[in-house]
């Protein structure tokens, strides 16, 4: 078990980094949802399946769509009005 | 540090390390987006330290039933009912600060933090 | 200039916490060791409670006021997205035309695991007690459900599964059945959110008392939340667009 863990700590560490040193959010909203998997499955060999559940939901499905979804009202206000200031 | 030290205080370090990346990636980010990404990413560092701490080898999930009785070593459940609300509480922060960088983007068309700095006048 | 400054900032400041943290972790238990006094207090309790999971018995038994609190902040933040949220006067609503073309594999996905992740939701709610579950988990799962039929291409069969405006009742509404099994507790024995319901036996499904109900309650609060939420920013990001010959000017005067 331990060895497990150790490995899963270090996934998660590596995908933390992975996701901070994504600069386009766009492409964050991905790594970010990959990072929430790789967070579930940490808490799952940590022995937290409900803490593992709602990693699961919220970080993998809920916040990327919430950035995703800003994303891509921000590019629409940069495309339309750029100029007018 | 010998090889049990290590593994001793490996998954602490884990979770430090990922709350200092996060403060890293605020401090380094050119847009308002990677700067709440990064937060939450900050924030899930406390998941993990909170988890950590309530760990205990063989220890079984704190489900009591069939294969789980009173004797059998479980691990902490008081920090799993704290990480749980803190990821729900987690997401309703990141959704109201990416509600204000759509408000900042609507009102000054950058979310660019040096190029709010020198809008500002 | 201000960037150097910044990055030695940052330098010095990461270089410090690590320092203090390191301190800090290498007088603590080392990992995994078998010294937990809250583990054995919380639990020790949650057997007296008759409550089969341990961390539902915490969230909706032994702290409820606490998650009361937590509950409190899912909902004041909703109304922070949706009052930052609102349409401005520069913007117009447009009818969601169909979007991309989604693959078909991924429309099948989606009718297959949508109906399923809806049963699941709902069962991790109800059986918060006796299997990994409660109102937290089951609530953003049930509203994941939901958004898969964004996933699949079905936005506007989506927009009719959630009208906005019943998620709103059911949000507050899940606050205050929540205190009110707390304000019952304090009416019929003097504490509040004391258990009032008999335990019955650990590991039925109708044991914990209060916790089953608090669940739910805080189920029906979060499912809605994150309906709301995300409606919020679906709806920014798909329905309003931005008319650019609109008066920028008036924006001030429009809030």
């Amino acid at each position: 078990m331990t060895i497990v863990i150790t490995v899963l700590s270090t996934v998660v560490l590596i995908g933390a980094a992975v996701v901070i040193f994504t600069r386009a959010p766009a492409k964050q909203a991905v790594t970010l949802s990959v990072y929430g998997l790789l967070l579930t499955l940490l808490f799952v060999a940590l022995q937290a399946p409900d803490v593992a559940l709602s990693q699961l939901a919220v970080g993998t499905a809920v916040v990327p769509l919430m950035v995703m979804l800003a994303v891509r009202k921000i590019a629409a206000h940069r495309d339309s009005g750029g100029d007018d200031r | 540090m010998s090889a049990a030290g290590f593994a001793h205080y490996y998954p602490y370090g884990v979770a430090g390390a990922i709350v200092l990346l996060g403060v890293i990636g605020i401090a380094i980010s050119r847009d308002l987006v990677h700067a709440v990404v990064c937060l939450s990413v900050c924030q899930s560092g406390t998941y993990v330290f909170l988890l950590a701490v309530g760990y205990q080898y063989g220890g079984l999930a704190p489900i009591f039933g069939a294969t789980v009785h009173r004797s059998t070593p479980v691990v902490d459940p008081v920090v799993q009912a704290l990480s749980l609300t803190d990821i729900v509480v987690s997401a309703a922060v990141t959704s109201m600060l990416l509600a204000l960088v759509i408000q900042i983007a609507k009102r000054r068309r950058t979310v660019d933090p040096d190029e709010l700095r020198s809008l500002e006048g | 200039m201000i960037h150097r400054v910044r990055m030695i900032m940052l330098v010095v400041g990461v270089l410090g916490t690590a320092v203090v943290f390191g301190a800090a972790v290498a007088g603590m238990p080392g990992f995994g060791g078998d010294q937990h006094p809250y583990r054995d207090l919380a639990v020790a309790a949650a057997f007296q409670r008759a409550t089969a999971n341990v961390v539902s018995s915490i969230n909706f038994d032994q702290r409820a006021l606490d998650t009361f609190g937590e509950e409190t902040i899912l909902v004041a933040s909703v109304a922070g997205v949706a009052a930052l949220l609102r349409p401005v006067r520069s913007e117009r609503r447009r009818r969601v035309r169909p979007g991309v073309p989604v693959l078909e594999s991924t429309r099948l996905l989606t009718v297959i695991f949508f109906p399923i992740t809806v049963l699941v939701g709902i069962d991790v709610v109800a059986h918060g007690a006796i299997t990994p579950g409660g109102g937290f988990q089951g609530g953003v799962v049930l509203a994941t459900g939901l958004h898969l039929l964004y996933v699949g291409g079905r936005y506007r069969l989506l927009e009719r599964m959630r009208p906005v405006r019943f998620f709103e009742i059911t949000e507050g509404a899940g606050l205050v059945i929540f205190i009110a099994i707390g304000l019952a507790g304090l009416a019929l024995t003097g504490e509040l959110f004391r258990n009032v319901i008999p335990y019955g036996d650990l590991g039925q499904l109708v044991s914990s008392g209060t916790v089953v109900l608090l669940s739910c309650a805080v189920g029906m609060a979060v499912v809605s939340s994150v309906v709301v939420l995300l409606a919020g920013f679906l709806d920014q990001a798909l329905a309003l667009v931005e008319v650019p010959d609109a008066d920028h000017s008036d924006d001030e005067a429009a809030r």
